[in-house]
């Protein structure tokens, strides 16, 4: 049982990244705009928000209102940053998977050439704690407590009400549903007069919100606060990606496919701490290899029943239609 | 009065006809990118060093020109990759996984120099050959995905990146043979399986660029002059139109994903097995987990060079150029870095130069045009005999 809830307690916050980065690169391509870039805007947010921590960690706010408000921080940093891609993407028509692959090569060496000329490291070190042990009364109720309420970030709960937030917007608001018919047909939208460069922008900037406080998110649940310019995000942004293919670009759908990566990560990086997996001898490096591999798997078995939004990734020109 | 303005359309006809050409817009859009990404790249240096960015700037685009050698020496690999990225772009597909095609290439070739036991002859050339095969098949795995399976082979190709490169990580240091566990490095590779180096004092300029450069003239004819590169190109520009026609769409995303994770596979080979300056040693590969920036560097050379194999062999250089530059940019206490975000504003730009030069190319147009207006009776006068002219090309060209 033990085991169980240790694994529990470290996958939900490698989840809830993985989950508000993945809805991020969902409202951005339910808009039509591929989100590549999306690596790029959690370490641009990561490093705004642990800039922040760093500037503030010696003022002694508590550590929970510091967690928000660098959420702030890292959800406005991504927010600018997926300007970029939308004003390349939808204003210029660029091809946006080479805008996104700019995107996510210019933010480490930016992060690295700062880093190393300011801080004389590869990244920024914060040593504010941001670990809660055990929420009071919540803490103590037999197997939830220990499962959801001990020795986990606030970030667990900020991302589940994200979650809520999001589906809410997707399913039941006339915003949702515009988005969705940009990223499906734009000229019947514009027909109907939405204007489908707005949306695109919206969208976009929604990915960008989430994506910057999911890579504060991974900062704060997965790097202890730190932010790394050569490792970034390791990959997250891609396995996001992922993630957002495997939940068939359907908000709950995506909560799920994240909680299975995060759990194959987790287990990938707990293997010596299972007696069971020890056991089996097998080398460390094929469970760090199981998402991208699982990814490969469902990508293989969804592919012929994708719904993907038709029109993702198209520059919208009102003159084609 | 209309007749002038018919010599006016008809002069800007011969202007036009040199600035309209393929070639020249492309040539134009990737000045436009450089120029904007070396303004940026200098703007960053700006921010983050005021009082040397200047000195810093002028190492970054003239420091290059102080080692042509090593220039071309760094060109090769990237000229690889890329061809790699360029080639598949050709065919509408976008290569992003030159990465891991470039670290499974440059596995195979160091499992070849350490573990085959040949005479020292062919032992590189054979070592090459894996590299290239390794690369293979690294492509093939995308291709057969998008090919058959229809899945976008962006993800794919960026998912065999990450398992590439942990693959290849966790077999060298597995190996004793291979590996220095307390150098995080390999062993340096035998003389013998090194690329016989040009022989040019005071740099390690080996066999690999002149390699490299032909493999891309290769590239050029298969695409100017065989029906494979033919079809290629057409399936790249219109994918229905090609099936339409009967071109075997699916073996050739197959095939290309194959020749370019070959391309990529090889630009490891050529990177791992060239000589470096200290006698003796050779270059080294360090397993830390971190996918090869040859690959990422490859789809800036491919934008820059419009993805056509002899202006990649310029753009490889000039990329090289400037990475020289900015390790020159740390003696003014920068950081090689710098180069990176060069690079990513390059590539940023380049995906929507041409459009950004017609954009420009309208507001001079719309100058001059003014221009005109306020000088027409000195352009009437000039333009006189070329009325005549013109009317005389007309007539000629009615008849």
């Amino acid at each position: 049982m033990d085991t169980v809830y240790y694994l529990v307690q470290n996958m939900l916050p490698v989840a809830m990244p993985l989950l508000l980065v993945a809805l991020g690169g969902m409202f951005s391509e339910v808009g039509g705009v591929v989100n590549i870039a999306l690596e790029g805007i959690m370490l641009f947010g990561a490093f705004f928000g642990a800039l922040f921590v760093l500037l503030v960690q010696n003022t002694g706010m508590d550590p929970q209102t510091v967690l928000l408000l660098g959420m702030l921080v890292a959800a406005a940093a991504g927010i600018i940053y997926s300007l970029l891609l939308s004003f390349a993407a939808v204003t210029m028509k660029a091809n946006q998977v080479i805008t996104g692959t700019a995107l996510n090569m210019l933010i480490p060496a930016v992060i690295l050439l700062f880093s190393k000329m300011f801080f004389t490291s590869d990244g920024i070190t914060t040593s504010m704690n941001f670990y809660i042990r055990k929420i009071p009364v919540l803490g103590d109720i037999p197997i939830l407590g220990p499962m959801f309420f001990q020795k986990t970030y606030l970030t667990v709960f900020i991302g589940i009400v994200l979650l809520i937030i999001s589906v809410i917007v997707f399913y039941k608001t006339r915003f949702g549903l515009r988005l969705r018919a940009c990223g499906e047909h734009p000229h019947a939208a514009d027909s109907v007069g939405i204007n489908v460069h707005k949306m695109r922008y919206a969208g976009t900037c929604i990915s960008g919100f989430l994506g910057g406080i999911g890579g504060f998110f991974y900062s704060v649940g997965v790097m202890d606060g730190n932010v790394n310019g050569h490792t970034g995000v390791a990959g997250f942004g891609f396995l996001a990606l992922a993630v957002m293919i495997f939940g068939q670009w359907r908000p709950i759908k995506i909560f799920l496919a994240a909680l299975f990566f995060a759990f194959l990560r987790t287990l990938a990086y707990s293997v010596s701490l299972i007696p069971f997996l020890r056991d089996l001898g097998i080398n460390q490096t094929y469970y760090k290899m199981m998402p991208y591999v699982a990814t490969m798997i469902v990508l293989a078995f969804t592919s012929k029943k994708s719904r993907a939004p038709k029109a993702e990734g198209i520059p919208y020109d009102k003159s084609q239609r | 009065m209309q007749e002038k303005n018919s010599t006016i359309k008809k002069n800007k006809y011969d202007l036009k006809s040199i600035k309209d050409a393929i070639g020249f817009s492309s040539f134009t859009s990737a000045l436009m990118a450089i120029f904007l990404g070396l303004i940026v790249g200098f703007i960053v240096m700006l921010a983050a060093k005021p009082s040397s960015a200047l000195a810093g700037f002028q190492n970054v685009v003239f420091g290059g020109f102080g080692r042509i050698g090593d220039v071309f020496y760094y060109a090769t690999p990237i000229l690889m990759t890329g061809l790699a990225v360029g080639f598949a772009f050709k065919m509408g597909l976008f290569n992003i996984g030159a990465s891991g095609q470039y670290t499974m290439g440059m596995f195979f070739a160091l499992y070849v120099g350490f573990m085959w036991d040949l005479p020292s002859s062919i032992h590189w050339i054979v070592a090459v050959l894996a590299g290239m095969i390794g690369g293979m098949l690294w492509g093939f795995v995308p291709g057969f995905f998008k090919a058959v399976l229809n899945v976008n082979e962006v993800i794919t190709s960026i998912m065999f990146n990450y398992i590439g490169m942990y693959l290849v990580d966790m077999w060298i240091q597995a190996s004793p043979v291979m590996y220095v566990s307390n150098k995080t490095r390999t062993k340096y590779l035998p003389a013998d399986v090194q690329i016989p180096s040009l022989g040019i004092p005071g740099s390690n300029v080996n066999l690999g660029i002149i390699l490299a450069i032909l493999i891309a003239i290769v590239l050029y004819i298969v695409l100017q002059k065989t029906t494979f590169g033919y079809e290629l190109k057409a399936t790249g520009l219109n994918k229905h139109a090609s099936e339409y026609a009967g071109m075997k769409g699916k073996r050739n995303i197959i095939l290309t994903m194959v020749i370019a994770g070959g391309l990529s596979g090889l630009g490891g080979a050529f990177a791992i097995l060239a000589p470096s300056g200290i006698a003796g040693s050779s270059m080294t590969y360090e397993p830390i987990n971190i996918i090869a920036a040859n690959g990422f560097n490859g789809m800036a050379v491919a934008l820059l060079g419009n993805s056509h194999p002899i202006g990649i062999i310029f753009s490889a250089i000039f990329i090289s150029h400037i990475q020289r530059g900015g390790t020159l940019a740390s003696l003014v206490g920068y950081k090689p870095e710098i180069i990176d975000v060069v690079i990513a504003v390059i590539i940023y730009f380049s995906a929507f130069a041409m459009i950004m030069n017609t954009a420009v190319a309208n507001f001079f147009k719309k100058r001059f045009g003014k221009n005109h207006d306020d000088n027409t009776a000195l352009e009437v006068q000039s333009t006189e005999s070329n009325i005549k002219q013109a009317s005389d090309n007309n007539i000629r060209e009615a008849e």
